[in-house]
């Protein structure tokens, strides 16, 4: 594998968030935390969305994921955090492989609502089980590192260098992934589906294998998040959250791995600041936000940067 | 010359329309053979017949012995049988370069399970280059596909059926929406490339003197049956030919005749 | 025996409430291709517009039986303002561009929504109640069935979408706008061509459309607390039973509510845990088996 500028870049920023994670003001290193588990997700949506698919359910991964973390503290006792994000993996990986064999066959809306089906269907399953915590969900706590103990006043930095890792992580492998053969049947698919088949690679099989990463990705997402908030609930799969993992894919847009990194932190400051001014309209400042970059910036905030630097 | 394409008693109907009956075709390796006919004659059928874009309802059709006709487009594309669209089929937000490219990876990560032709590109991008130069299309290189004139595109979609390196290439109507002086430019490099990695070429053509100057063997197709096979001069002087597929209306030399 | 005759009884009212929500959604996809995520905002809108105008109604000291016409302005207000307001001014721009991206739109529009609602009434729930406790839902008085008492209150829900969807059924059969809207659903550029006044279409079928998802939600009104939040919940229930029937289909509306409403009042009584999952475990196999909905096959879609 050859290394191009932009995964140099990525792994700078992994190196410079990390070490300078301990200097960081505490209500920075909350916000790139959550911004990160949120980067993580939407990587995972901008590959889809280079396939020209936008789904309304990834919520579910996000969900899977955080529970799978939950479970493995709550009924195994163990709670170590790259275990928990192991078992993300391994959990939302084979639930997607099998529900992309369904999902890989359609596009468009019929694309969204299936995948909206599904994340309801497990929202549906979460509200009525009573030994997880029905609609209250459960707390959810990281207690080592690959079986060494966190002290408890370092846990906050350590769940945040961990989000930076697999951050930075995931944003080099999608990036590499992007940059190969089967990364740019993606768009080959976007555009020409007949002409993808007639080139000899299967659609369905590269929309698949998509699908998979992608969701897990959001289930990367979904447990370093967990750890980070230390509660999970069924809202992480009701499908407003999806919505907001859509609305940041398209406020990044899809050109580099960095966009959805970036574009998970400006939405981060939106909320913040928007939440703590004005609790009742950061709704609204999200859906102006979001009309305005769908009708002057359809390539999303990334284009600001491609335009500039092509002009 | 070996039989590269056998195609026995291909059957098609499309409601009361008979598209294919009884075609009966065999193929030699390197031939160049012309596919005539007015709009609806079978022409296309029979191209989508064989690239397993439609099933015949009966006969069978065998590629280097091979029976190819349950297969799909893209297994069949694998064995080597590619195809160009009369409208071209691109990649149009993606550069020309990315277009080729993409046909280079799909032809990678195939490995040897790409056909017979186990030739795994050692420097895609390199190759690409030397393809776009045989095609005439290096300035374009970096271009959008999307942008490109109608030419350049039809161009570019023979040269992304080529990419994938087939044993037989077949192209729909090549010349069409391509301006008169244009079209023998096009033939010609595409007719260069073929030579030079010994592609077997079925055409469908409207342009009596492309078909004349390019093939060395012609089928003339009516209402679904092949009304004569055989060498240009002979098929393109047959009288049945000249009533039903020239027509009275035939254009004079040079001239964009098909409507 | 009487179980059963409760999930029937139940399933019918909670199919009829679907419907009067789903038919405005499926109307709006048919005609216009939106796949409005917003419609569960309006819904949200008709209700809490229904608790102003009754409450004004009650404090007035007019007579109670009187809040049912205020339910009803109130819906017609949500069409007539929210309609066309959001038509005009949003949507117009965006005809022609991809479906995806006509539900983000309107999902966009959704959060503007959502907190346009707090702003204007708040973030506590309301209830529809006069002075004396009345309200449209127990004004009617009840039934019984088997045993079991219900209010007369669920008669009107069926009564209403029963009406809509006749009254729907026969404007688009029988009159000539129905005519020229179903020109419209098949082929807008054609219908375009022949002088048909698209624009015009879409704008009175989008303002009919949130007219009928304010009637959802003022209807509802009277018999549930009042809080932001209820059009998130609705608008997926909306899309489970027009995607179950078929987007665009109102014969597919009318079975996709019969399915989902029978479904859950069966969940309901024989095993509460499956509740809002049979729902969407339905949606998901319907999805499955038959993409596009039990009602539309390869024919041209019809309203």
């Amino acid at each position: 594998m050859k290394l191009d500028r932009t995964s140099f870049a990525i792994l700078a920023m992994g190196a410079i968030l990390l070490i300078a994670g301990p200097a960081l003001p505490s209500w920075m290193v909350s916000m790139l935390n959550v911004s990160l588990c949120y980067g993580t997700v939407v990587l995972g949506m901008m590959l889809l969305m280079r396939n020209g698919i936008v789904s309304f359910g990834h919520g579910l991964y996000f969900c899977l994921g955080a529970y799978a973390a939950g479970l493995l503290d709550q009924m195994l006792k163990m709670p170590d955090m790259l275990l928990m994000v192991g078992a993300a993996v391994v959990v939302t990986g084979v639930v997607s492989a099998i529900l992309g064999l369904l999902l890989a066959k359609y596009r468009d809306i019929f694309f969204a609502m299936l995948s909206l089906a599904f994340s309801m269907i497990l929202y549906g399953l979460l509200v009525k089980t009573a030994s997880l915590g029905s609609t209250d969900g459960f707390n959810v706590a990281a207690k080592t590192v690959a079986g060494f103990a966190v002290a408890p006043e370092s846990q906050r930095l350590m769940v945040y260098s961990l989000a930076v890792v697999f951050a930075t992580v995931s944003a080099f492998f999608l990036h590499s992934y992007l940059a190969s053969h089967q990364g740019r049947l993606a768009g080959a698919i976007k555009d020409n589906e007949l002409r993808v088949e007639y080139m000899g690679a299967s659609v369905m099989r590269a929309v698949h294998r998509n699908y998979v990463i992608s969701a897990v990705l959001a289930g990367i997402g979904g447990a370093l998040m967990a750890v980070n908030i230390g509660h999970i609930d069924p809202e992480m799969t009701y499908w407003p959250q999806s919505g907001e993992f859509v609305f940041v894919a398209i406020l990044s847009g899809t050109g580099s791995v960095f966009a959805p990194l970036g574009g998970a932190l400006v939405f981060e400051a939106i909320r913040s600041f928007a939440y703590e001014y004005s609790p009742n309209t950061w709704q609204m400042v999200l859906g102006i936000t979001m009309l305005l970059v769908m009708i002057f910036l359809p390539g999303g905030l990334w284009s600001l940067f491609t335009r500039k630097r092509e002009g | 010359m070996a039989v590269i394409l056998d195609a026995r008693g291909l059957e098609k109907s499309f409601g009361a329309v008979t598209a294919a009956s009884n075609i009966n075709v065999a193929v030699e390796q390197d031939a160049v053979v012309g596919l005539i006919g007015s709009n609806g004659a079978g022409k296309t059928t029979f191209l989508n017949m064989v690239t397993g874009y439609l099933k015949p309802s009966a006969g069978t059709i065998h590629f280097e012995g091979r029976d190819i006709t349950p297969l799909a487009p893209r297994e069949i594309t694998r064995l080597g049988i590619c195809r160009s669209f009369q409208i071209p089929q691109l990649f149009n937000t993606m550069t020309v370069l990315d277009n080729l490219l993409v046909g280079v990876g799909i032809v990678a990560a195939a490995g040897s399970k790409w056909g017979a032709r186990n030739s795994a590109y050692d420097d895609p991008v390199k190759a690409v280059d030397t393809m776009l130069d045989q095609f005439g299309l290096g300035s374009y290189r970096n271009r959008q596909a999307g942008l490109l004139p109608e030419g350049t595109r039809k161009l570019l979609d023979i040269a992304m059926a080529m990419v994938v390196r087939p044993r037989i290439l077949l192209l729909d109507e090549p010349t069409s929406g391509v301006s008169a002086d244009e079209k023998f430019v096009l033939m010609d490099m595409v007719m260069a490339a073929v030579k030079e990695h010994k592609v077997t070429v079925l055409f469908v053509e409207h342009d009596m003197d492309v078909v004349a100057r390019y093939t060395d063997r012609v089928l003339a197709f009516y209402e679904g049956r092949i009304i004569a096979d055989g060498a240009p001069a002979t098929v393109l002087d047959d009288v049945e030919v000249r009533r039903f597929v020239i027509g009275s209306h035939a254009a004079p030399a040079g001239a964009a005749s098909h409507a | 025996m009487s179980q059963f005759i409760a999930v029937l009884v139940d399933g019918i009212v909670y199919s009829s409430w679907l419907f009067i929500i789903a038919v405005g959604l499926t109307l709006i996809y048919g005609v216009m291709k939106i796949l409005n995520i917003a419609h569960g905002s309006l819904y949200a809108l008709g209700a809490f517009t229904s608790v102003t105008l009754c409450g004004l109604w009650f404090n007035a000291g007019l007579p109670p039986m009187g809040s049912y016409l205020m339910l009803l302005l109130s819906a017609i207000l949500v069409g007539l303002v929210a309609g066309p307001v959001i038509e005009r001014g949003l949507l117009r721009f965006m005809y022609g561009k991809d479906e995806v991206v006509l539900v983000l739109v309107t999902y966009a529009l959704f959060l503007i929504l959502e907190d346009l609602i707090k702003l204007i009434w708040g973030v506590d729930p309301l209830f529809i109640t006069g002075p004396g406790g009345e309200s449209p839902y127990s004004l009617l008085g009840n039934f019984e069935v088997a045993g079991l008492t219900y209010p007369n209150y669920n008669l009107v829900l069926i009564a209403v979408a029963v009406a809509t969807g006749g009254a729907l059924a026969w404007a688009l059969a029988r009159t000539r706008s129905g005519k020229l809207l179903l020109a419209v659903i098949h082929d807008r550029e054609v219908s375009a061509a022949l002088g048909i006044n698209v624009g015009r279409i879409y704008f009175v079928t989008f303002t009919i459309g949130a007219m009928l998802a304010g009637v959802g939600g003022a209807l509802t009104a009277p018999t549930v607390s009042v809080v932001t939040g209820m059009g998130a919940e609705v608008i997926v229930l909306a899309f489970a039973v027009v995607v179950i029937g078929g987007l665009g289909s109102l014969p597919g509306a009318a079975l996709g509510a019969l399915i989902v409403g029978l479904v859950r009042a069966a969940a309901v009584h024989y095993l509460p845990e499956v509740e809002l999952f049979s729902i969407y475990f339905v949606m998901a196999v319907v999805l499955i088996l038959r993409p596009k909905g039990l009602f539309s096959g390869a024919e041209v879609r019809k309203i």
